[in-house]
């Protein structure tokens, strides 16, 4: 007797794959079309092995490339950002030495990638350490500006203002009675 | 710059107002889906129905029939599953007692709403944008804070 069996690769290879991932005991949710989202946090390690197990099956995980650039610029742009020693940094220079790439190309990347600039993201990135700092409340703004390698109170507070609209006093004003508010 | 769409939901009463605001998500680089309720008891309904999708920037007109922007604000921060929706507040007012005020009841934007096509296209741009960012550089979004004018 002979059979015809039609089959529809979508279903095989998704059952196929959560079969894999289960067996290796990750939690995940499949959000189709081979798009999976990890439940924990991977380090670099574990999305090796990852990959190793997947490989043998018919599975790759697929990289951006670019994207994968991006990530790292910010990662660089945070640690300097949060580094004691900023001041005698100069980003661009310090994303170059450390990515091994042009600033040029750095910056068309991500521009590319993130429809902001790397500039952008720094300023972001300064005024968040600012919000933290002025939430902890042990420093005054003089001694944020100084940190953060603001010229004067004046340069931050206007950035400040620039970036989340509001000013560095209200910001505090509000997270404090927000704080309270949940009380 | 990602693959999947981001969740928008207008709450807002005014046709003209929902209509702008479509055509200006439209014209923006990232791609998204705006969905739409008109009062506040629509929202609520929406948000609190599990077969819908929870939208990723929620954008709340102050002044609604039925429930109030406010009570909508208050009532989201206090349910354990919406709480974390970042939520920009639309408004024609530009009292400094209402912009401190709905900062503190928990939003985390605050819009004034612009008279021109552009503006808001700006503003759009730039709420998406600054939000991808929290979402995808761990920043704290419990210090999200953006004033819009």
């Amino acid at each position: 007797m002979k059979l015809f069996i039609k089959f529809d690769i979508n279903t095989i290879c998704s059952l196929y794959l959560k079969q894999n991932l289960e067996q290796q005991n990750i939690n995940f949710t499949s959000l189709g079309f081979g798009e999976i989202e990890i439940d924990d946090n991977f380090d670099a390690d574990a999305l090796e092995t990852l990959k190793s197990n997947l490989s043998p099956h018919g599975f790759e995980v697929v990289e951006n490339q670019k994207s994968v650039l991006v990530q790292k610029i910010k990662d660089a742009i945070i640690e300097l950002v949060f580094m004691e020693d900023s001041n005698n940094y100069k980003s661009s220079v310090f994303l170059a030495e450390k990515l091994n790439h042009s600033y040029g190309y750095l910056s068309n990347i991500f521009s590319e990638v993130t429809y902001s600039s790397i500039e952008n993201f720094i300023i972001l990135q300064k005024i968040e350490r600012a919000k933290q700092l002025i939430i902890i409340n042990e420093m005054s703004l003089t001694e944020i500006a100084f940190l953060l390698n603001y010229s004067s109170v004046a340069h931050l507070s206007t950035q400040f203002k620039n970036t989340t609209g509001i000013t560095p006093s209200a910001f505090q004003r509000i997270i404090k009675k927000r704080r309270e508010n949940l009380k | 710059m990602q693959k999947n769409a981001l969740n928008i939901l207008l709450a807002d009463d005014d046709e003209d107002d929902r209509l702008f605001f479509k055509d200006a998500f439209e014209e923006i680089k990232i791609q998204t889906n705006v969905e739409f309720v008109h009062d506040g008891m629509q929202l609520m309904e929406h948000l609190m129905d599990f077969d819908n999708k929870l939208p990723d920037i929620l954008f709340l007109d102050l002044n609604m029939p039925k429930k109030t922007g406010k009570e909508c604000l208050i009532e989201i921060k206090k349910a354990e599953h919406l709480k974390n929706i970042i939520i920009a507040i639309y408004s024609t007012s530009s009292s400094e007692d209402d912009i401190e005020d709905t900062f503190i009841q928990g939003a985390n934007i605050y819009i004034k709403k612009p008279s021109d096509f552009n503006t808001l296209k700006k503003i759009i741009n730039e709420v998406v944008t600054v939000n991808w960012h929290y979402h995808t550089s761990g920043l704290n979004r419990d210090n999200f804070l953006l004033r819009l004018k």
